[in-house]
């Protein structure tokens, strides 16, 4: 293993987006994003990265000029928060269905109200059937290597879809931790250079972004589906050839401690480092607990989430928003509705916790397990989900 | 198995190009708007100037030059607005009635 | 900033470009004006060009699928960033070409938008692709209203008429405020290039699109769109209309180069509003009254364009007049001091 320096995650990713060699960048400010698109226009700024680092005026603008530079042919990266990433709502669909690739990184943050610049999920939840590709991270090295693989994943032919990388606000964008960074020459030919068949060009006029009338909508929708469900494979294989170079492997469900677990544990991003702490307590009192993390989001990774979970009696899903007037959160929708055609399947529980930069800690979890416990042999709570750390009085 | 052929669609999704994009430029030509006409111009290339303003008056790009250099309107796209009668100087183009 | 005007070759009125980059089979209503200054504007850039086209009338009626009246690339993505998109274009052709990567990245963008998709949900986008000074040309197709949702008023339907959202009633008299000054404010970004046209005078508007494609920098330019549809006027008087509203100074020609204005048509003789208001039914309900109000208007702005237009002269002869005035100064100093010297010598 190489030595890894210790940095800010966001400077790591910084650095990923200039080794991948981008031809444009639009941001706007936002916390905790920030810190990200600063010093990219820093790299811009000093010569060491060749692009055009453009200051919008919202990020409603930011993902609107990424299309058009996407459409123009350009390599594009953009991120993003919360507000920012809940104003570019209606612009994220059409990206998609353009057959765009551009990388955007969501810095996960709550959104409002009341305002809070801290971390949840909720920005990304909002976002779930945008189609583009979602993936989460747990360490800085991953958030570095995250976006590495994306722009191989974006730029593959059979793929040409936007990605969002989230790295969750503060709790991992600010921290500083140990990362290796490639020298340019090692990561050699796993970024292909970008490409795309379809772009503005006088010498091919196109139309692009024709109106959808319902006899083409439905047949639209699909390809962009298709596309988004087919990409698991490139995916896969962007991981498998990442392991194979440089010894690091990633799947899009992981697993820690699961052999014979009954209890699992779900989460998705940095949490699942506090999860671990709280499954290694419970495994060392005896209890068959394990904890398994979502990376790949979507597409969802139906088998494999199907497969990881095969032998458990209890899921307890972490759920880091809140799905107002709904019966859980959205993972743990995710989660039952991928499970309820299967002959036997887990009982599963969602608990909703860490809203808006609450802290998470392993105490959370233990309690957590405990109340799966006690839901699985006395019954489900009355509102099908259970939000922790709550304050009655 | 056979595709299914679903006749409310115009395109199976497989043939969609990238993005929904359209590839083929100027495809409206297949899209005769001419049928949406009350009433059709006739020009008279007796008093036709040939200045041509009934041609770039035309929002349908329906006015086209003869071998004579005179105007005519192409019938497949003239949707009868009667801008061309409006502004030709020199009252060369009269509207009449479409018959059935 | 220098402006390519010397180089500038305006068309020949006689040998127009034959290239239509707008087909034929679109589908515009009979009698648009809008589609006839889109054309227009397009036809003088050529097949050497990209749109980039707001949701809106030009959009719908030019690209339902599977059909596109574009032979040249164009792209739609939304309402309101029509400005964004456009300058996201620009930025990846210039660095592109930067890099190597393309050959060229002086092919112009007409990003294209409707009044609403301007002056109202659009404004802060273009506000911020003018402030950033990104090399296009942005095309606001003025009819005054959403005739796309179904005529609905928006910050550019002029006082008095009537639109399904600002009917005339009992407690109405149709719209209520004044005409937003769209080219006032894209003059305030300090823009090389701002100009007003109008598709009756067509070899006006072609040049002026050419020039905006010649300038280094954002061109803003603000097409006047009759509608027959939503301005309730027979399709055929659309170009007749166009050609009022200059000559009775609803709508001036003009073009703000640096800063300066220069009006393009000085209108002498001006007919009353009257006979532009009277073309279209949106404005049948007003009262001798309101039409006094809407002629003092239109008065006081063409004024106002007169006065600005006539600055750049006054500026030019005041900066000759002050240097006259210090050398005459001089001359006369200077022959009081010989004469004191004169006079001190003789004592």
């Amino acid at each position: 293993m190489p030595t890894r320096t210790p940095m800010e995650v966001s400077i790591a990713v910084a650095k990923a987006v200039q080794q991948a060699d981008v031809d444009v960048i639009a941001a706007y400010p936002i916390t905790p994003q920030t810190h990200i698109v600063e010093h990219l226009s820093e790299l811009v700024a000093n010569g060491e990265l060749q692009a055009h680092f453009m200051n919008v005026e919202s990020e409603h603008s930011a993902i609107s000029a990424m299309v058009g530079a996407a459409a123009a042919g350009a390599s594009t990266f953009t991120a993003t928060s919360s507000q920012g990433l809940a104003l570019m709502h209606e612009i994220l669909f059409i990206a998609a269905s353009l057959r765009l690739p551009i990388v955007m990184v969501v810095a996960n943050r709550a959104l409002s109200g009341p305002i809070s610049i801290w971390n949840d999920h909720s920005d990304i939840m909002a976002e779930r059937d945008i189609g583009w590709i979602q993936v989460f991270c747990e360490t800085g090295q991953e958030a570095y290597d995250a976006i590495l693989h994306a722009f191989r994943v974006v730029r593959d032919p059979n793929v040409v879809l936007p990605m969002v990388v989230n790295i969750d606000g503060f709790n991992l964008t600010h921290v500083i931790e140990p990362i290796y960074l490639f020298e340019q020459e090692e990561l050699g030919d796993y970024l292909p250079e970008h490409r795309q068949s379809l772009k503005l060009d006088i010498d091919h006029p196109i139309t692009m972004g024709p109106v959808g009338i319902p006899e083409v909508y439905t047949e639209a929708k699909k390809q962009v589906e298709d596309a988004l469900i087919n990409s698991k494979q490139v995916i896969l294989a962007a991981w498998q050839e990442f392991g194979r170079r440089f010894g690091r492997a990633y799947a899009p469900i992981e697993t820690y401690r699961v052999e014979d677990a009954q209890i699992l544990l779900m989460t998705m991003g940095v949490i699942s480092r506090t999860a671990m702490g709280a499954v290694d307590r419970l495994r060392d009192a005896g209890k068959p607990v394990g904890l398994i993390r979502c990376r790949l989001w979507r597409p969802f990774p139906l088998p494999e989430f199907r497969e990881a979970v095969r032998q458990a009696s209890i899921i307890a899903v972490i759920d880091r928003h809140i799905s107002l007037g709904a019966h859980s959160g959205p993972v743990g929708q995710e989660v039952r509705s991928a499970l309820y055609t299967l002959p036997n399947r887990p009982q599963v529980f969602d608990f909703v916790l860490g809203l808006g930069g609450r802290d998470v800690t392993v105490h959370d979890f233990l309690e957590i397990v405990e109340l799966a416990e006690q839901y699985a042999t006395q019954g489900p709570p009355e509102s099908e989900y259970t939000l922790i750390g709550l304050r009655e009085v | 198995m056979a595709e299914k052929v679903e006749k409310r669609a115009i395109i199976g999704w497989r043939n969609l190009a990238l993005g929904c994009a359209i590839l083929e430029p100027g495809s409206s030509m297949h899209l005769l708007t001419g049928t949406w006409r009350l009433q059709r111009p006739v020009v008279d290339p007796e008093k036709c100037n040939q200045c041509g303003l009934c041609h770039i008056y035309c929002p349908d790009l329906a006015m086209t030059k003869t071998a004579a250099g005179t105007y005519e309107p192409d019938l497949n796209y003239c949707k009868g607005c009667g801008i061309c009668a409006e502004e030709c100087p020199k009252d060369a183009i009269t509207l009449v009635e479409e018959k059935e | 900033m220098k402006i390519a005007l010397e180089s500038f070759e305006k068309f020949d009125p006689q040998h127009l470009p034959e290239f239509e980059p707008l087909a034929p089979g679109h589908r515009a209503c009979q009698g648009c004006g809008e589609v006839l200054a889109l054309r227009l504007a397009a036809k003088a850039l050529g097949r050497e060009m990209m749109v980039i086209s707001a949701t809106g009338c030009m959009e719908i009626i030019s690209s339902a699928y599977p059909q596109t009246a574009w032979r040249v690339p164009w792209l739609h993505v939304a309402f309101e960033n029509t400005a964004a998109v456009a300058s996201g274009v620009e930025a990846a052709l210039r660095i592109m070409k930067e890099k190597g990567k393309i050959a060229r990245d002086d092919i112009p963008i007409l990003a294209v938008a409707g009044d609403g998709g301007t002056a109202d949900i659009g404004l802060q986008a273009l506000s911020g692709a003018l402030e950033r000074g990104h090399n296009f040309i942005y095309l606001c197709l003025d009819n005054e209203a959403y005739m796309n949702t179904g005529i609905q008023r928006s910050s550019l339907t002029p006082y008095g008429a009537a639109t399904t959202t600002s009917p005339p009633g009992k407690l109405s008299m149709g719209e209520s405020h004044f005409k937003k000054d769209m080219p006032a404010i894209a003059v305030a970004h300090k823009i090389p290039y701002v100009a007003t046209v109008n598709p009756a005078f067509y070899l006006d508007l072609m040049n002026k699109v050419k020039k905006a494609s010649l300038i280094k920098g954002p061109a803003y330019i603000h097409a006047f769109s009759p509608c027959p549809t939503g301005w309730r006027h027979e399709g055929r008087y659309a170009v007749k209309i166009a050609r009022l509203a200059v000559q009775t100074r609803v709508f001036p020609l003009y073009e703000v180069i640096n800063g300066k204005y220069f009006l393009n048509r000085k209108i002498s003789k001006p007919k009353p509003v009257r006979e532009y208001l009277k073309l279209q039914r949106r404005f049948a309900h007003l009262t001798e009254e309101d039409i006094e109000i809407i002629q003092e208007n239109v008065n006081n702005e063409y004024d106002r364009l007169l006065r600005l237009s006539q600055a750049v002269d006054l500026e030019s002869k005041l900066t000759t007049s002050f240097q006259e005035y210090i050398d005459q100064l001089k001359l006369q100093m200077d022959e009081a001091y010989q004469k004191l010297r004169a006079e001190f010598q003789h004592t």
